[in-house]
């Protein structure tokens, strides 16, 4: 194994990632905390947790980007394309569901963007969607996945909007109704939302998907459903984009 | 009555040397001008100066002209040729829109008609010009009252609700050419039901101007509107040269005079100066922004409010918008008025503009503009204000990419109002559009 060679920081809105890899780009370190508004200190104590030789080149995306001292700094966009082709080797459909935006991107040979889709406008179809109703709920986020496989007739939530879906919810349990279902019925109310934006998607085309929601395998179940296709998740979803920016700063 | 016609034919004469001296006196560093290598364009267009000059004469005239030529206000693509001939003086509540968007007038404007119960959904044009109307406010100084209304549906049916509320509040005449939406190709049942709205508009405009229409000025005004729009698409042309001695975004600026000055010596002659200084360019290899690498069409209306920072930052990373379906609207259409056939042909022209016509003809549109302009990629703004023109754009754009392999980016916004634009997010997919280039 070659030692360190770059650094990939990938500053999101609600987390903040960063790993280091060697040549090949594999990842030797890495470190995620949730997003701190003091970036640059937060930039300092992740470099210090890397253990990153002085002078390593840094590749830096999210939305904070443009405050990390980096050599290059990228979308999240390219990225999460190059991080992901990098784990998978394979073109395809990525879908990567953050806290506060959803991305779909396609990704060609190499890892080149061939075009993408965003929902960033407001917080429907995007993970704030299921950590706001969930709150509500008082379910932890670790228990998200059980309750859902627990349910066993999902409750259809048919509001996409968040603030209205809340309200919603709230109605359902006055019904009644039991909180597995519940939370079923957001799953497959999200993936619905996410799979609007991913549209059709052609056959034999693979479907990935990135981000902290890809760590729920409820939500990767009811977005593979919704699709008809069988979608697999990118080892280590979370840290997908910092390492398309280690591999950036590396080229 | 006799005071106003002399003001008004004094302005209009004298006007343009005096503009002339006054635009030298007051000129604005133009972009590029000394500003260093890192400045992203290419030196400004000389005939710049000589557009402001144009269009500021054309609002400085209409101030004087009420009372002395009759006024019509018409909406973009309404045959204004037989107004024209008639001695009209007209304005153009779009163009003077654009003006309030570009100078960012349009939330207070907005609001002064939201309050009245406009909604916010509404064309942010027909709610700045409205507002304009309710406030009084204006940034030309101020607008001629209109004898008559002329609203032709071609580009929407906004217009025809937003010229009825202009004719309920001035309480004057609105003369309505209906235009049928064209699939395909402008069945003949359809030209000659526009032709014959012509003839009854000759007869209303007739009324209001007191003569009637002089063949011999109609025909002359339509052959210089035929020859404008000519000029007007030779100069587009020239945007197809490598690299591009202009950007799409000088365009959007430099098509006010074929919108507002269609059918006028003063329009035809402004275009020449234009292509003959796009042709020197061309000769010359000065491009419209420093270094192009990457050619773009731009699809719908430009966003006004955004067009300097936008342009600025295609331009720092090599991008060019070397054509846009909006400017070429305008050299499409028109180019088919005929004097031999008047009505026949300008009805014709006037139901074939880009607006009034199906997705597949837009798609081929689009894609004829790519090929013969080498754009690779294309911006099509999604405006929340114009409807028509948005709707159908993701099928446009899935196309564009599966069938002429054009990279595409759908960006979000609105051509007038800047309470529709998201700073972080639209300069974020503008930035992973271009990185996808590289
Ligand atoms: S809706 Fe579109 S076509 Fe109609 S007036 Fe507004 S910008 Fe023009």
């Amino acid at each position: 194994m070659s030692g360190p060679a770059s650094i990939g920081v990938d500053a999101g809105s609600t987390t903040f990632k960063a790993v280091l890899v060697d040549r090949e780009g594999r990842i030797l370190a890495s470190f995620l905390e949730p997003a701190d508004p003091r970036l640059e200190e937060q930039a300092a104590r992740a470099l210090d947790a890397l253990q990153a030789p002085p002078g390593t080149p840094v590749g830096a995306t999210g939305y904070g980007r443009r405050r990390i001292h980096a050599a290059r700094t990228l979308t999240e966009i390219t990225c999460h394309a190059r991080g992901a082709f990098s784990r998978t080797g394979e073109p395809g459909i990525l879908v990567d569901v953050g806290g506060q935006d959803t991305k779909v991107v396609r990704v060609g040979p190499g890892g080149a963007v061939l075009d993408f889709s965003m929902n960033d406008k407001c917080a429907a179809g995007t993970g704030r969607f299921l950590e706001v109703i969930l709150a509500r709920l008082r379910i932890p986020k670790e228990e998200i996945a059980r309750y859902a496989a627990r349910s066993t007739r999902p409750v259809p939530v048919t509001s996409t909007c968040t603030v209205f879906a809340e309200s919603e919810v709230v109605s359902l349990v006055a019904r009644g109704e039991a909180v597995e279902d519940i939370v079923k019925g957001l799953h497959a109310a999200l993936a619905s939302r996410v799979a609007s934006l991913v549209g059709q998607v052609p056959p034999g085309s693979r479907v990935f998907m990135s981000g902290g929601v890809a760590l729920n395998p409820a939500m990767v179940e009811a977005l593979s459903k919704e699709l008809s296709v069988p979608v697999s998740v990118v080892p280590d979803p979370q840290l997908v984009g910092a390492l398309g920016a280690a591999l950036s700063a590396l080229s | 009555m006799i005071l106003r016609k002399l003001q008004y034919k004094a302005i209009s004469c004298l006007g343009p040397g005096l503009l002339s001296v006054a635009s030298r006196i007051g000129k604005r560093p133009g972009r590029g001008s000394a500003q260093g290598a890192a400045h992203p364009f290419g030196p400004p267009l000389e005939s710049g100066r000589k557009l402001r000059e144009i269009m500021s004469l054309h609002y400085l005239s209409g101030r004087y002209a009420d009372g002395a030529v009759p006024v019509a206000w018409v909406t973009s693509g309404f045959p204004v040729e037989p107004l024209r001939a008639l001695g009209f003086h007209a304005v153009y509540p779009e163009n003077h829109a654009a003006v309030c968007s570009v100078k960012r007038l349009v939330p207070e404007l907005s609001a002064a008609v939201e309050r009245l119960g406009y909604s916010r959904e509404l064309c942010g044009y027909a709610r700045a010009d409205l507002g304009c109307a309710v406030t009084g406010t204006t940034p030309v100084g101020r607008l001629p009252r209109p004898d008559l209304l002329c609203c032709c549906t071609n580009i929407c049916q906004t217009v025809l609700y937003w010229f009825r509320a202009l004719a309920d509040r001035f309480r004057v005449p609105l003369a309505v050419v209906d235009a049928p939406f064209v699939y395909g190709e402008a069945k003949a049942g359809h030209l000659e039901y526009f032709a014959d709205q012509l003839r009854g508009l000759a007869e209303t405009a007739g009324g209001i101007a007191g003569r009637a229409t002089d063949r011999g000025a109609l025909l002359e005004t339509v052959r210089l509107s035929r020859e404008g729009s000519l000029l007007w698409a030779e100069c587009l042309a020239a945007g197809r040269a490598v690299p591009s001695p202009w950007t799409g975004f000088d365009a959007f600026f430099h098509m006010a005079p074929i919108v507002a000055l269609r059918g006028t010596k003063e329009c035809n002659g402004y275009y020449r100066m234009l292509r003959d200084e796009l042709n020197d360019r061309i000769s010359r290899g000065v491009g419209g922004i420093g270094n192009e690498r990457f050619r773009l069409l731009w699809d719908n209306l430009p966003v006004w409010h955004r067009l300097r920072p936008l342009s600025a930052v295609l331009a720092e990373n090599g991008f060019n918008i070397v054509c846009s379906t909006y400017a070429a609207a305008w050299a499409e259409a028109g180019a088919a008025i005929d004097p031999a056939d008047p009505e026949g042909s300008m009805a014709r022209a006037y139901l074939n503009v880009l607006l009034n016509r199906d997705l597949p003809y837009r798609l081929s549109f689009m894609k004829r503009l790519c090929a013969e302009s080498g754009s690779t990629g294309a911006i099509l703004h999604s405006d929340r204000s114009c409807k028509p023109y948005s709707i159908g754009q993701v099928d446009l754009q899935r196309r564009l990419v599966s069938e002429a392999g054009v990279r595409t980016l759908l960006l979000e916004a609105d051509h007038a109002d800047p309470r529709s634009w998201s700073e972080e997010q639209a300069g974020h997919r503008l930035a992973a559009f271009m990185e996808s280039f590289e």
